[in-house]
């Protein structure tokens, strides 16, 4: 016999708006925005790295400022707009920050890698031609374990020089 | 085509190739970039196949138990739960080395640290999952837990944690002398002692493990985040008692190692038999916290070192002793401890030199190989001890250290064979770059300066067997050319590097070779990315497959044109008149299916005696590094301005790649240096999160000055050595150098941290020794050293492989 296990979970019809699609989901209201975008989506382009909140890797977009999925409920970011790494390129053309990771090794084993173009993306996006300390600062949030982060101030500092 | 460096060195190796090239040495981007950039790259835990299963672990709360029962009764009763194992289910020990096979993927007599994994659930949720684990009742009669090098060496309380190895809790004992050291010592003008230790720490990759199985037409198919596939393969058909070919291992794209994922793991195995059980896809993903616990990262080790000097600085004998905090498990220990004395005279050229390595069992997770596996604590000990000599003779630090280099083409005492090597190019590069020699004195201000070796690949495989120790085959077809190679691209650019050799060879772009790699039913073995061994081996493997194509290729083309092979020209993406295209059809109908094969195995180098697998390498990466900081005397705290980094990586095969390796390692150098820490209060980890396990961030990271330096190996891929572990060496001694540099106290310990520099200042105002670090190596039951003949130092260039 098996046994039912004792489960009071809550759902609720959420509508996120994500990379400009809008999606209706039946959730259960504690489902992370992490795992949502992940296992009900399948943009497992967002990647995480502790789920508390403290590495940065799990960073996407809600109306163009940088936030941790594995921190956010569905419910909180109903009707706003959710970019994730899927999000970036113009169809097959690269951000030009993604075009100045590529050019330059800035990803390695490339896991932290969506978070930090997100986070970067944001910076460029407030703040165009940033000094080095200012990147080092919009970036320190987000931990990278291959490149030393060398490779990412050269890349952020090529895109932003490309970028109009 | 300009000479070799090292005539007579291996002719029928293409290290000495100069002259120019149209790939090799251009920092092209790498191939998996636009699928890095772009979240499209797929890692393990980014897979879901329909049904899949989830699994959870229930592990140890204890560091050291008898389980009495395991009841899981309650577990198997709960709704979406479809399998529940225990150890009983999966009774085979395994193990990395075939000495130490002493690891079950569950166990169930008893546990020895807190995480050892006891049972596990698949269910048709995660969470569904981690309440069947919750649910699962284990009985445990607690013992005594065993947390330090110094209880391991003791009697043990309650009993031993493994019953192998031995007196107490030791694991392992070696004790190896090489030369006169005795006589050595009695040459010396100046003989000097220190103690050293060097703390734990962890990999810290950003990707959680992760493995998901299939069982379909009685065949086990496993998708896993691991650094090889081949020792993943061999751990699954023991212990589940399977034959190799209805087991296949595919490496996932790979979100970090550093050497973390270089064992088979438990989670591995559990998800593969779990899907045996149920017919279903099943996936586990470690939490972050599991991570820490799963660990195999860098031991815990205290280093006592006695070295005799000349008046001028010359060393005239070493005796170094280790003792390795190995935790629970034999892990890579055994090898682990021959390294923390192996490569010490790969650097320095030590005439006479005793080793004696001591590795114990402690109830915490198994330490294993991280990033330099074995050799950074020695480095770390070693640096500082020639620098403490200098001091004491009045002798400039680097001057010492460079008189006492080894050479070229030269055998250490302990039989390792130096072919290249560019420690004074390095040194040079450094010290003109950052100005160590003009410095200015001013206080809290200091500069460091430290230089180390690493292997490219070790000599030796793991588990004897006689097959090379990398293949790749290539397959050209209609103008596509497609490379297998069970080499695995764990972000250090494994995958770029086949590309590129490939394309050099048959005069393409590396974007137009399509790869297949790290796949146990498609492609040929490589033993997998640790030891720096994948552009070495697997890159000389590439050449040789890549050469005996572009031969097919042209003699087609020859014999269309009517011309000699030799007149016909490849490269810029055509054979001859042909485009590639054209003289792959040509082929093709003169040869039928092309296909080639190169293979690597490195030479049988390793000395006339027991130990001596460890060590040998068929070449040697150099480094030298400069730390400038500056140390707050009241704070303790220390603030590195920038690092000047040169290492000798041989020949870079794609420089964009090589400086990204230097770059990282000093960043993982610097982590280790000043704050990470593996340490357990307890049996817990201290702090199993990435918020207090502290590593650094964008913030922390200063200025890198990297200078890649050429020395051409003669039996490296176009010369090729390592670039991903080597300059990890030098910055932890570097730093603590210039710690000394900027105020005048030692700190013979790792992580260099704000109390202990705040310690060694106050028991210096005290009139007390100006340090901070271990005062005594403990008292360690060595057996008599093996004694060793030295070699000829000279190495014979006609033969250099012969011994």
């Amino acid at each position: 016999m098996k046994q039912e296990m004792t489960r009071d979970v809550q759902r609720e019809v959420i509508a996120l708006d994500v990379n400009g699609e809008r999606i209706e989901l039946l959730l259960p209201v504690h489902k992370t925005l992490l795992e949502v975008l992940r296992e009900d989506m399948q943009l497992t382009g967002t990647k995480h790295g502790c789920e508390l909140g403290e590495c940065g890797t799990c960073t996407v977009l809600v109306d163009g400022r940088p936030e941790l999925s594995c921190l956010v409920l569905p419910i909180q970011v109903e009707g706003r707009a959710i970019t994730t790494i899927e999000g970036m390129a113009a169809g097959s053309t690269l951000h030009p920050l993604q075009q100045a990771f590529a050019e330059l090794g800035a990803a390695q084993c490339g896991y932290c890698t969506p978070g930090i173009l997100l986070s970067a993306k944001s910076l460029l996006e407030t703040n165009p031609k940033p000094s080095r300390d200012e990147i080092r600062e919009a970036l320190a949030g987000n931990l990278c374990r291959c490149t030393g982060y060398v490779k990412i101030l050269e890349a952020v500092e090529l895109a932003a020089g490309r970028i109009e | 085509m300009t000479e070799s460096p090292h005539p007579g060195l291996r002719p029928d190796l293409p290290g000495g190739r100069g002259g120019e090239f149209s790939v090799i040495g251009k920092p092209f981007p790498r191939v998996d970039a636009a699928a890095k950039v772009t979240g499209r790259a797929v890692y393990a835990d980014d897979m879901l196949l329909p049904r899949t299963l989830h699994c959870r672990i229930l592990r140890s709360p204890h560091p050291h138990a008898r389980i009495v029962s395991i009841d899981t009764s309650a577990a198997r009763r709960m709704a979406g739960v479809k399998a529940v194992i225990t150890g009983a289910d999966l009774p085979i020990k395994f193990g990395i080395l075939p000495v130490t096979q002493d690891e079950r993927a569950l166990e169930h007599e008893k546990v020895r640290y807190v995480g050892d994994p006891i049972a596990a659930v698949a269910a048709t949720d995660e969470e569904i999952a981690a309440a069947a684990c919750d649910a699962i009742t284990v009985e445990y009669e607690v013992l005594e837990p065993v947390m330090s090098i110094e209880e391991g060496l003791a009697e043990p309380t309650d009993e031993r944690i493994q019953d192998y190895g031995g007196p107490n809790n030791i694991h392992k004992l070696v004790a190896l002398e090489f030369g006169d050291v005795d006589g050595g010592f009695a040459r010396a003008d100046y003989i000097r002692e220190d103690v050293f230790f060097f703390q734990g720490n962890t990999h810290l990759p950003m990707e959680q493990h992760s493995a998901i199985a299939t069982y379909v037409d009685n065949k086990v198919t496993l998708w896993s985040s691991t650094q090889v596939v081949h020792y993943v393969h061999r751990a699954l058909a023991k212990v589940l008692e399977m034959p190799m070919n209805r087991i296949r291992v595919i490496g996932a794209a790979h979100g970090g190692g550093f050497g973390g994922k270089t064992d088979p793991f438990a989670h591995e195995i559990i998800v593969s038999k779990l899907a045996m059980m149920t017919g279903r896809p099943v996936k586990c993903t470690l939490t972050r916290e599991e991570v820490f616990y799963a660990h195999r990262g860098r031991h815990p080790v205290l280093m006592w070192v006695r070295t005799g000097v000349t008046r001028d600085g010359r060393i005239t004998a070493m005796h170094f002793k280790s003792a390795l905090d190995g935790g629970a498990y034999g892990s890579y220990g055994v090898a682990s401890t021959f390294y923390t004395g192996a490569l010490q005279t790969v650097t320095y050229d030590i005439p006479a030199y005793r080793f004696e390595g001591c590795r114990v069992f402690t109830n915490k997770p198994p330490c294993g190989p991280k990033r330099g596996h074995g050799t950074p604590q020695p480095r770390f000990g070693l640096e500082l001890h020639l620098e403490k000599i200098a001091h004491e003779l009045g002798i400039d630090p680097v001057d010492l250290k460079q008189r006492n280099f080894v050479k070229p083409m030269t055998r250490t005492v302990n039989w390792l064979r130096v072919t290249s090597c560019g420690l004074d190019e390095c040194t040079e590069r450094v010290m003109t770059a950052s100005g160590y020699k003009r410095r200015e004195k001013r206080a809290g201000h200091g500069m460091g300066f430290a230089i180390s070796s690493y292997l490219s690949g070790a000599g030796t495989a793991i588990y004897w067997n006689d097959m090379p120790h990398s293949e790749v085959q290539i397959k050209v077809d209609r103008g596509g050319v497609t490379a297998y190679c069970g080499a695995m691209e764990i972000g250090q650019g494994s995958d770029s590097v086949l590309a590129s050799i490939v394309a050099e060879e048959l005069g393409l772009q590396p974007a137009d070779i399509r790869l297949v790699t790290a796949d146990t039913d498609t492609t040929p073995i490589d033993l997998g990315s640790y030891s720096s061994r994948v552009t070495f081996m697997a890159g000389n493997a590439a050449i040789e497959a890549a050469r005996k194509m572009r031969a097919l290729l042209v003699e087609a083309a020859a014999a269309k044109m009517e011309t000699d092979p030799e007149a016909i020209a490849v490269g810029g993406g055509r054979v001859g008149d042909f485009s590639f295209e054209q003289a792959s059809i040509l082929a093709e109908a003169r040869f039928g299916t092309l296909t080639s094969a190169g293979s690597y195995t490195p030479p049988k180098i390793a000395g006339p005696y027991k130990g001596a697998g460890v060590g040998p390498s068929p070449a040697y990466s150099y480094s030298a590094c400069v730390v400038d900081l500056d140390a707050d005397a009241r704070t303790g705290l220390v603030q590195v301005n920038k690092i000047w980094i040169a290492h000798d990586v041989g020949r870079a095969i794609n420089p964009l790649l090589v400086a990204g390796q230097i770059e990282g390692s000093v960043y993982m150098g610097l982590g280790e240096a000043l704050m990470e820490e593996q340490a357990f209060r307890k049996g817990l980890h201290k702090w199993p999160s990435m918020l207090e396990y502290k590593s650094p961030t964008f913030l922390d990271m200063p200025e890198v000055e990297t200078f890649i330096v050429e020395t051409v190996d003669p039996e490296g891929p176009y010369g090729a050595k390592e670039a991903g572990q080597g300059p990890l060496l030098p910055v932890p001694p570097a730093v603590s150098s210039a710690v000394y540099d900027a105020l005048g106290v030692w700190i013979d310990e790792v992580p260099v941290t704000p109390e202990k520099i705040i310690e060694a200042l106050r028991r210096k105002a005290k009139g007390e020794p100006a340090r901070f670090g271990p005062l005594r190596f403990p008292a360690i039951p060595f057996p008599p050293a093996i004694k060793v003949e030295p070699p000829s130092k000279e190495l014979d260039r006609a033969a250099p492989a012969a011994i």
